[in-house]
């Protein structure tokens, strides 16, 4: 019930619509769902539509949050080796 | 790609496998998405994780939960002359009483998949002799793109569109499952995009007025092992909800989008598939709007039978295993399934027939505990 | 009927045989093991990009023959035309099949065309049959796949089924992407020449998921299989991930499974690489001694998981 995927706003057009890039493919989707979108903004797309916009800030501290716990996992494997 | 690949990150997957493992904790814990049984399953997860830590289904998506008297009317409304039914691929297979939309199609009925409510618009546009019915089916991460596709037809003057909505919402059928007498679930995954529109303040009743741990979870491996190891510790620390995928899910969730929804639609009762009609979870076509809902036409309806032995209900509510159920693996396959967990490729049903296939009845290797 | 021949068929196929205008080709029969295949194909739009129906015809109907290691020779090409096709459609198509045969060294040695009313064959039908010759001394097959055996393919999955779905038009997505629509003879004889190949399979319809399952099924073996190893564009794995479409599933047809004793893999590989229809093949993965039938996907986790048989079309989801 739920596939949506993160993708870049390359142009905005009216009424209401962008177009999204994603892995080089391109597609049109109606932004009647979010506000205030601008170009180099990430949303997420499904059933043709921006349903929100990517938070950057919370989805950075999460990838840190994965590096770390990688980090982690490599230390892991030398503590077992030692 | 962006915003994807930095969260497969296979090294974390597996320090968050050892940490939960060092818990050395127990639970069993229900995921209501259906793109989160597809995610752990096509991820293998289950075999990976410890002994005492089970992953079950529950009614998450709309292959699952969707009526047979409504796929019955989705039918019906595409045998219609003049009518063309547009649907998402996902509901093309769905045995209704007597057939699906995909048998239908085959025998001439107008039926065309489509990725967007848009593209059904425009096939409307393009086709002013036709009557163009969108078939709506989806949680609330999908009923405001019909929403705004209907408010768009208007705005466009498009008088050939209409909608069959047998949209659901998701925190009343939670309050459902939960208030069963037996339901004996540790915690929830709670569906990470339909959260996006509701917000996860939508979920404080779970561990406010049932002490029920519950996690907003994304769709990455990464993001369910995260949930996973937070449920478990909820397990000593006390219930409460956490969000896992603050990247898209805020406490308020898309008040825009939440405002098209209702605009276009308000709640009724609603049966779900397998189960029972839980009431208010469910999402009707508001009266302003009657022009364009096509579940008002008058159809011819196949007798409903009740498959009397088909236990989907038990299963979805995590009581008993597929194994459990008369049906499985005799009258019941996925080549011709009769309940919800074995149409879904994904199901709990049709994932434990997989395994089970291949490993043999003697044989019990990687995989077979998938169903649990 | 006649002027379609002699105007336009006969001129766009010209080769001794076919210009006969006999009833039926009269050819030299090769010594060796015969191999015979035919095929239909069906294709909407009728012209993607990297191709068309009648490339699709040639090539598909070769890569059978070549998937039996015969050296294909000639071609019969049925032509079922909707009325009212537009003439520069029927040259194009026509010129593509020409093209396509030569680039297969092959011939179109024999023929028919049918007219069927409007609103019949989405254009164009095309039937073929194609006769091949197996060399003394080559034995693939599909039943011949032993635990052990390295699984090769020549590059990118998916391309095909993608490019058609682009072009077509129903999901409206922008992407620069080919069919990978090609010739696979050349290929495979270079690969017979390098080492042992004891099976081979074009994952046309139902993908590398349905071609992995009928080796696994046909030989008795086991199959283990790398998903990361498994070459796949960026632009296939986005249009993947946007319409919920798995590439193992999505047809291709400029592609071979190969199964090969371990010890000649790398020979094998080498030979592939050096090949421009090889270039980005890679070892994605291994036969085993388990079921037949249980074709197991290894993620980049170390998790696995079992792939199921393709039952019909894949449609895009939002679930």
């Amino acid at each position: 019930m739920c596939l949506a995927i993160p993708a870049i706003v390359i142009e905005l057009d009216e009424p209401n619509l962008a177009v999204i890039e994603i892995g080089g493919v391109r597609k049109q989707v109606s932004l009647m769902l979010v506000d205030d979108v601008a170009v180099g903004d990430y949303v997420l797309v499904h059933a043709g539509f921006a349903i929100d916009k990517v938070d950057e800030g919370e989805a950075q501290k999460t990838m840190d949050l994965l590096q770390e716990l990688a980090r982690l996992e490599q230390e892991a494997g030398f503590d077992e080796i030692h | 790609m962006r915003y994807i690949d930095e969260f497969r990150v296979p090294a974390a997957a597996r320090e968050l496998l050892r940490e939960i493992d060092a818990l050395d904790a127990r639970g069993t814990f229900m995921e209501v998405c259906g793109t989160h049984t597809m995610a752990i399953s096509r991820a293998g997860l289950r075999p990976l994780l410890a002994p005492g830590i089970d992953l079950i289904s529950g009614p998450g998506c709309p292959v699952c939960v969707t009526a047979d008297a409504d796929i019955d009317r989705a039918i019906a409304v595409s045998k219609k002359p003049g009518v063309i039914l547009t649907t998402f691929g996902d509901m093309m297979k769905v045995p209704g009483t007597e057939d699906s939309l995909a048998s239908a199609s085959a025998r001439g009925a107008r039926v065309r998949v489509v990725y967007s409510p848009l593209e059904s618009l425009a096939i409307a546009a393009e086709e002013p002799g036709s009557q163009v019915v969108f078939l709506g089916v989806g949680f609330e991460t999908t009923a405001p793109a019909v929403a705004g596709t209907m408010l768009e037809a208007r705005r466009q003057g498009i008088d050939n569109f209409q909608v069959l909505s047998f949209h659901k919402l998701v925190p009343p059928a939670l309050r459902a499952l939960v208030g069963l007498d037996d339901f004996d679930v540790d915690g929830f995954i709670l569906p990470g995009h339909v959260s996006v529109i509701i917000g996860s303040d939508a979920y404080a009743f779970l561990p406010v007025e049932f002490s029920m741990p519950c996690v907003v979870t994304g769709f990455e491996v990464t993001d369910i092992l995260q949930a996973i190891l937070r449920l478990l510790k909820m397990g000593a620390s006390g219930a409460s909800l956490e969000v896992e995928y603050a990247r898209a899910v805020r406490p308020e969730g898309n008040p825009r989008a939440l405002e098209v929804m209702s605009q276009v639609f308000e709640p009724c009762d609603a049966q779900w598939r397998g189960l029972f009609t839980i009431p208010g979870s469910g999402l009707a076509i508001r009266e302003e709007f009657a022009a364009m809902d096509a579940g008002t036409w008058e159809v011819e309806l196949p007798e409903p039978t009740r498959s009397k032995g088909c236990r989907c209900g038990e299963i979805l509510c995590g009581r008993i295993k597929p194994m459990d159920c008369p049906f499985f693996g005799g009258r019941c396959t996925p080549d011709n399934p009769v309940g919800p967990c074995m149409v879904s490729s994904e199901g709990t049903c049709a994932s434990y027939y997989l395994y089970s296939e291949s490993e043999g009845p003697d044989e019990r290797g990687e995989g077979a505990d998938i169903g649990r | 009927m006649q002027d379609l021949l002699r105007d336009m068929i006969f001129p766009a196929l010209g080769g001794q045989t076919l210009d006969a205008a006999e009833d039926a080709a009269i050819l030299e029969m090769p010594s060796g093991t015969l191999a015979f295949t035919t095929d239909s194909f069906v294709v909407k739009p009728l012209f993607f990009s990297g191709g068309d129906i009648g490339k699709l015809a040639v090539c598909g109907t070769v890569n059978d023959l070549a998937m039996v290691g015969a050296r294909p020779l000639y071609l019969t090409l049925g032509l079922i035309l909707e009325e009212g096709l537009p003439l520069d459609d029927l040259e194009r198509v026509l010129a593509s099949v020409a093209s396509a045969a030569r680039d297969a060294s092959v011939k179109v040695v024999a023929g028919d065309t049918k007219v069927v009313e409007k609103g019949k064959a989405d254009g164009v039908y095309i039937n073929t049959a194609g006769v091949g010759v197996i060399p003394d001394g080559t034995n693939v097959s599909i039943t011949r796949v032993a635990p052990g055996d390295a699984l090769l393919i020549n590059g990118y999955i998916g391309d095909h089924g993608m490019a058609v779905l682009k072009d077509r038009g129903d999901f409206a997505f922008e992407v620069a992407l080919d069919s990978d629509c090609a010739p696979l003879a050349g290929l495979v004889s270079d690969m017979l020449a390098a080492g042992r190949v004891h099976a081979l399979r074009d994952p046309t319809r139902g993908g590398l998921a349905a071609a992995l399952k009928e080796m696994s099924s046909c030989s008795g073996v086991s199959l283990e299989v790398d998903e990361p190893a498994v070459p796949l564009r960026e632009e296939v794995r986005a249009i993947c991930e946007v319409l919920g479409l798995d590439p193992l599933y999505v047809a291709n047809e400029g592609k071979l499974l190969a199964a090969v004793a371990p010890g000649d893999a790398a020979a094998v590989l080498g030979a592939m690489k050096a090949h421009p229809l090889g270039r980005d093949a890679a070892v994605i993965g291994s036969a085993g001694a388990g079921k037949a039938g249980r074709v197991s996907l290894t993620g980049a986790m170390g998790s696995s998981r079992l792939l199921r048989m393709p039952s019909g079309e894949q449609l895009p989801r939002i679930c």
